[in-house]
């Protein structure tokens, strides 16, 4: 008798109650061609061979800890005060599922109204919904909210430094949908070509998708961009990686932006391969119902007390079914909260500190690299454009020079290879206020005598 | 309760209006009960071309969104931009300053019913 799965006698006992004679008349109207068959299982093995083995693989792992790290390309590591753990991993908060009975759901839903609040004012925006998946999925949000509001524009224009990771799943939401994503180029500044950006905003264009700071690294003269959509007739939607980049840079919001959305792991989500990641989304006030997903609104009871519900749900699918704003029902609820603890320990002061930090650290090391002079194999690819945190390394054999970094225990970047989007060949590097001034000279030291 | 007896009547609970060439359309006083409170009103742009059965926009009440279906084919000539801020108007006088949009037919209607036809339409599903 196992111990786990159904016995003979249980198995026997089901078919006999569903009026089969064996298993295989139950699984008979699946045809032969698209059964797998015998799967090539390795032979059992005992409780203890097992744990070895996963040991064993966990022993193949580099802990971020134990490294220099200067990987981002969408993931940023930030300091998180371990208060923000705490209270995350409490079980009101860590068990607690979809708030839809505001009676019993008051903790939850005052979280995520605040993490709203906080949104809007990164953003510059005037409605924040209750946070999506992450940057990507809230990138096609905003699109398929674009083309909502102008269902006559079948044409996303996006620039070509849009995330490839983004890019990519934009393409697979917007074929079946026969929008046509155009994408614009860089120019040789690393910001979106301007020439080339008018000639795509044509009267077909439902949106532009503009990241700043772009792929590349590149803070994007938004002003001019948001102008040149509104022109156009199309809307401007600002796509952010990297969420800490609001405490300094002024975001879409304040140029007129129609969304501005993105991803906000580096608030109090560790860097972890596969996320979870946390999507943000606002917008402005005229494009209230056409939103996509959940939207927390304060409100009084019966008594006149302070309240937090779910509103305008008439926009979403348990109501709306397929004219829904979005297939999304749901929210990273609690990476939102994770969010709104360390936006609220932070303030506004905290994240503009964060903000300083990380920008600073990230000019220490471009001041570091452009100290070796233009004619070096590893160089800046934008030597005079602004950036963030990250930033752009020309090197014709990246993924060598980063294999030996890490043998240093160094995490040198991100290969652009692995990224695709026709990047330059090369590797970005973030740094943020977690990477201390020692960690940045290891850097600058391995790249002197490996690159 | 008795229907005006000036206009026509959809099977969808829209009422128009025909004067020349112009059609005022609405929803009638028993398609407003049902939806209880009217909160927003989504109604086309002036220019949109509406197709018979067509959606003409939407209404959406505290309980539900329900689509507003066209009773006859025309061009959206005006839309009543006086529920952009009192949707409840709907509510209040369905027949009146509730209406919804003024279309130019280009189709002759059809499939229309009177007010007795309607009245005896609401008897047979139940809703006296």
């Amino acid at each position: 008798m196992h111990r786990y799965l159904a016995g003979e006698d249980d198995r026997r006992r089901m078919l006999a109650a569903i009026g089969c004679a064996s298993v295989d008349e139950l699984f008979a109207s699946i045809p032969a061609a698209v059964r797998c068959g015998e799967l090539p299982l390795a032979p059992a093995r005992s409780e203890e061979e097992v744990r070895r083995e996963f040991w064993a693989l966990a022993g193949r792992n580099i802990a971020p800890e134990c490294t220099a790290s200067f990987l981002g390309a969408g993931v940023y590591r930030h300091t998180t005060p371990a208060v923000a753990d705490a209270l995350l991993q409490r079980g009101e908060f860590f068990t607690a599922y979809t708030p839809y009975q505001p009676e019993v759901s008051q903790g939850t839903l005052q979280a995520i109204f605040e993490f709203q609040t906080f949104v809007c004012q990164l953003s510059g925006m005037e409605v924040a919904n209750a946070s999506l998946y992450d940057g990507a999925t809230a990138v096609v949000e905003a699109v398929l909210m674009a083309h909502r509001i102008q269902p006559d524009r079948p044409r996303v224009v996006v620039a070509g430094s849009l995330h490839p990771d983004y890019r990519a799943v934009l393409e697979t939401y917007c074929r079946p949908q026969g929008l046509t994503v155009v994408a614009v180029p860089w120019a040789d500044d690393g910001g979106v070509d301007a020439a080339a950006l008018v000639a795509a905003l044509d009267s077909r264009a439902c949106c532009l998708v503009v990241q700043s700071p772009n792929v590349l690294g590149v803070v994007e003269d938004l002003p001019a961009l948001g102008e040149a959509a509104r022109r156009a007739g199309a809307l401007a939607i600002q796509a952010v990686a990297e969420a800490t980049s609001l405490g300094l840079l002024a975001p879409g919001g304040a140029f007129g932006y129609d969304v501005v959305c993105g991803e906000a792991q580096a608030f109090g989500l560790p860097a972890a391969f596969g996320g979870p990641h946390l999507g943000f989304f606002a917008t402005r006030q005229a494009h209230m119902r056409q939103l996509p997903g959940r939207l927390v609104g304060e409100t009084a009871d019966a008594d006149g007390a302070r309240g937090y519900v779910l509103t305008l749900a008439t926009r979403e699918q348990h109501i709306r079914r397929a004219r829904a704003t979005s297939n999304i029902c749901t929210n990273h609820g609690l990476m939102a909260l994770a969010a709104t603890i360390v936006l609220s320990l932070l303030g506004r002061k905290g994240v503009r500190e964060v903000a300083l930090a990380s920008h600073a650290t990230a000019e220490y090391l471009k001041a570091g690299i452009r100290a070796r002079g233009s004619g070096r194999r590893a160089r800046l690819a934008f030597p005079d454009t602004p950036t963030y945190d990250e930033f752009l390394v020309l090197h014709d054999d990246a993924d060598g020079l980063l294999a030996r970094l890490k043998d240093e225990l160094i995490l040198g970047g991100v290969s652009t290879s692995r990224l695709g989007g026709g990047l330059p060949r090369g590797f970005l590097v973030a740094a943020t206020e977690h990477n201390t001034r020692e960690e940045c000279d290891r850097l600058l030291d391995a790249l002197r005598r490996l690159a | 309760m008795a229907q005006p007896t000036d206009r026509m009547y959809t099977k969808t609970h829209e009422w128009v209006q025909v004067a020349g060439t112009e059609a005022t359309v609405g929803i009638t006083q028993y398609a407003q009960e049902q939806l209880g409170d009217v909160v927003f009103v989504e109604l086309p742009p002036a220019g949109k071309q509406a197709t018979r059965g067509g959606v003409l926009g939407n209404i959406e009440s505290v309980k539900a969104v329900s689509e507003v279906f066209a009773p006859l084919a025309g061009e959206v000539v005006a839309a009543n931009g006086e529920l952009e801020t009192h949707p409840e108007l709907v509510n209040q006088d369905p027949y009146g300053k509730g209406w919804l949009v003024r279309l130019k037919a280009s189709g002759a209607p059809a499939d229309l019913m009177d007010a007795a036809a309607y009245e005896r339409f609401l008897a047979e599903e139940g809703a006296h």
